[in-house]
């Protein structure tokens, strides 16, 4: 506790979210709802870098997971099943499918694990074209229910949700559990070689990503009120999930919340460059990345001996 | 009282026959050395123990209940632990914390550590002497320390049975002294003690018995004194009687400015010095022998020559320094290394493998080169067509040199070419390097743990011994001045 409130990290967090709750007094309707999106993206950054940060697990395909929440939710919604109860089934089909896949692929060693993860992504795409009756295929799901139809109610959900996300996953990270984790994902052999199971502690980690993944992208669904393969789904929003955790500083959890703020904070501030927007925008993304390593919290928090 | 038993355990690879039938038992405060050479399986019987890779065949008992299969957090469950010789601990972690990652209990409900853990980890850091440093990160810590951590990560578990790979490696005298104290501490708390090692020298002081491994066989077995006296264990390290056949270093013309002259070459590993003040000399179309153990620093040498290590003092060559150059240019410049883990390209065929090794000669040169190869290595000429990767271990070496020597070396550096060969394939290759030796002006630098094959060839010998040079001479003088270091 004593070292809590010692480290950058909390302080950093802790300004940021007050900010943050306070932002509606002060900004437009859209700058909310671009924020809105933008937290739900920081809560795929976030459980994809319990995976990648601690576990030591590259999933290429984090949106199997989240496409797996978003559409069982906006699925079920359509035969009139009522928000809140289709929440909560996305998250369960995430974790339901996510312990499918990591079951067989976590026997696999190096980067055949990632590679599984990503055909997992392409698996689904097919599928939500072929079973186009169901999900609305190219054209996408439109879902009959919203979470709500004010601005302000809307991001302060999406903002909560991800400071909880926030706050769960970073004290796991910090627990005995996250250093079994981080041991596990660093020399597995001598993991297990103190008597851990490491399958048991990475399966465990892919449920609890899966998990938030799956909420994340079921509350994404009735915010939007729409689900299509282009906005959560394809390889293309996958690849801004992992840019996001990496650019905002890997194995912090915060880091990525906060990349993920930056990616479309930026992208809507260089809006007037047009096309030239995401090139420079992937521009700086690759400088920080190859520059700088710890990213951006990494920067904020540099010189600081417990980080 | 603990026992741990070891029967008919067997590991193949393939085809490869890692471990043929070893049997042996090791009790509650005693401490057995495991040594054999490189390639022995003396590694690959600790990790079959931990469960780290699971046996062919056989039985690994502690107290009576059967562990072999079982994955290895349930076998460290069990009361076993081992001491990693490399280990990756975690960096953005305290020396306590990772201390106390080994006090953890294998749960995911654990999201907050008991109490004693905390006291524990302090108790263990300060036995092994950590105490001054359990706040500071690994990376700051100097490599002894390190050894340090991972011993008290093993003792955290408080295991029956601990296994120490190469306790020793890359220790100063005294920190050796220091480690062998803690060791002794385990088989004084009652531990059964395994030190897995290259020969019985190292770890003679401390051991109660000694077990010795020869291509993944026993060989020896006994005390200390009995196994160095064994002749099976002196021919497998020393050989039998060795006919030399040096030229003495008058007879070489360039005396003045050596071909390659090393000249107090320094080499750190981070914290590791792996090379101290190394002075060593080759003359044009001499064979010269660096002869050490594993670890001693024979690649590293060689790698600061090739220039792919950076070094501190001189390397020249004809007299001029290598300094600056890249591994290229001095590739070019008539020094060709044979690496340690050959790096054939395995998909290739032999004869596109010799082909790419000959690729920047003239078409006649390069047919030329193949047909002297092929007298020189006739199985490679009837084997051409086949897939490396498919050759045996032997060819597989035979190749390597082959394929080096399509670049027409002015000095071929070989390191360890006898890696993990079977005795009658030893026979073939040194027959290649002894008419390799008679029939061309080609200088060599041969690196070897093996002396019966390091010797023979040899006009002068050089011995490396943690990360200096320890003894220089001709051949024949080796096994009276140097030789008992190697048993």
């Amino acid at each position: 506790m004593r070292n809590l409130f010692r480290s950058r990290v909390f302080w950093i967090a802790l300004i940021g979210s007050i900010v943050a709750l306070l932002l509606p007094l002060k900004v437009s309707g859209y700058i909310l709802g671009l924020l809105t999106v933008a937290y739900y993206f920081g809560v795929f950054s976030m459980a994809w870098d319990l995976l990648f940060g601690f576990a030591g697990e590259v999933n290429f395909g984090p949106t199997f997971l989240i496409g797996l929440g978003a559409y069982a939710a906006g699925i079920l919604n359509g035969y009139g099943v009522p928000v809140y109860p289709c929440i909560a089934a996305g998250a369960v089909m995430a974790v339901i499918g996510g312990v499918v896949l990591a079951l067989p692929a976590l026997r696999v060693r190096g980067p055949y694990f990632g590679l599984t993860t990503l055909v997992a992504v392409l698996i689904m795409m097919n599928l939500i074209v072929v079973f186009a009756g169901f999900t609305g295929g190219e054209i996408g799901l439109t879902v009959p229910d919203v979470l709500s139809v004010n601005a302000d109610t809307n991001y302060y959900i999406a903002l909560i949700f991800m400071i909880v996300s926030g706050v769960i996953l970073y004290a796991l990270s910090r627990s005995p559990v996250g250093l079994i984790l981080q041991a596990s994902g660093q020399d597995p052999v001598e993991a297990g070689a103190l008597g851990f199971n490491v399958t048991k502690h990475k399966l465990t980690a892919f449920i609890i990503s899966a998990f938030f993944s799956g909420l994340a992208g079921a509350l994404l669904v009735f915010y939007m009120g729409t689900a299509s393969v282009g906005t959560l789904v394809s390889i293309a929003v996958g690849v801004q999930v992992i840019i996001a955790a990496v650019l905002g500083g890997r194995r912090t959890i915060i880091g990525a919340a906060l990349g993920s703020i930056f990616l479309i904070g930026a992208g809507e501030a260089l809006r007037p460059f047009g096309e030239l927007s995401t090139l420079i925008v992937s521009a700086i993304a690759l400088l920080v990345i190859l520059f700088v390593p710890s990213g951006l919290l990494g920067i904020l928090t540099r010189g600081e001996e417990h980080a | 009282m603990t026992e741990l038993v070891v029967r008919d355990l067997v590991k193949r690879y393939g085809g490869l026959v890692a471990v043929n039938g070893v049997n042996f038992e090791f009790k509650g405060g005693e401490i057995l050395g495991l040594i054999g050479p490189n390639g022995s399986g003396k590694s690959t019987v600790m990790k079959l123990i931990m469960g780290i890779e699971r046996p062919t065949a056989g039985s690994v008992q502690l107290d009576g209940v059967e562990m072999a299969n079982w994955p290895s957090h349930k076998v460290a469950r069990q009361g076993v632990g081992i001491v990693f010789q490399h280990s990756r601990p975690l960096h953005r972690q305290t020396v306590l914390e990772n201390i106390k990652l080994a006090l953890l209990p294998d749960s995911l409900l654990k999201l907050f550590a008991d109490p004693h853990v905390e006291r524990r980890a302090r108790e263990i850091a300060e036995r092994v002497g950590l105490a001054h440093v359990m706040d500071r990160r690994p990376s700051t810590l100097p490599f002894a320390d390190l050894r340090r951590m991972e011993l008290a990560k093993a003792i955290a578990r408080d295991p029956r049975v601990v296994l120490v790979d190469e306790p020793f490696a890359g220790l100063t005298p005294a920190e050796v002294a220091t480690f062998s104290e803690l060791i002794r501490g385990f088989r004084d708390d009652g531990r059964a003690v395994l030190l897995v090692d290259h020969n019985v020298k190292s770890v003679a002081a401390i051991v109660d018995r000694v077990f010795a491994l020869y291509l993944g066989e026993r060989i020896a077995e006994g005390t200390p004194d009995e196994v160095m006296r064994d002749e099976t264990v002196r021919r497998v390290y020393l050989g039998g009687s060795i006919e030399t056949a040096a030229r003495p270093e008058s007879t070489f013309k360039d005396a003045d400015t050596p071909l390659l002259q090393v000249d107090k070459v320094g080499v750190l590993y981070g914290k590791a010095q792996a090379l101290q003040g190394v002075d060593i000399h080759v003359h044009e179309g001499e064979f010269v022998s660096v002869v050490g153990l594993n670890g001693a620093g024979k690649t590293t040498l060689f790698n600061a020559i090739s220039g792919l290590v950076p070094h501190s003092g001189a390397i020249r060559w004809r007299g001029e320094a290598l300094a600056g150059r890249t591994p290229a240019s001095i590739a070019r410049g008539g020094i060709v290394q044979v690496p340690e883990g050959r790096e054939l390209f395995p998909d290739m065929t032999v004869r596109e493998n010799l082909d790419l090794g000959g690729n920047h000669l003239e078409a006649k040169d390069a047919a030329a080169q193949l047909a002297w190869l092929f007298d020189l290595f006739p199985i490679l000429k009837s084997r051409q067509s086949q897939v490396a990767r498919t050759l045996s271990g032997g060819e597989q070496q035979m190749l390597t040199i082959a394929r080096a020597l399509m670049m027409r070396p002015k000095l071929l550096i070989l390191d360890e070419p006898t890696l993990g060969l079977a005795p009658v394939i030893l026979e073939q290759l040194s027959k290649a390097l002894e008419k390799l030796r008679q029939t061309t002006p080609i200088t060599v630098l041969l690196g070897e743990q093996n002396v019966t094959f390091a010797l023979p060839h040899a006009d002068r010998v050089y011995v490396l011994e943690h990360a200096r040079i320890v003894w220089q001479g001709p051949p024949d003088r080796f096994a009276a001045e140097a030789g008992t270091g190697y048993l």
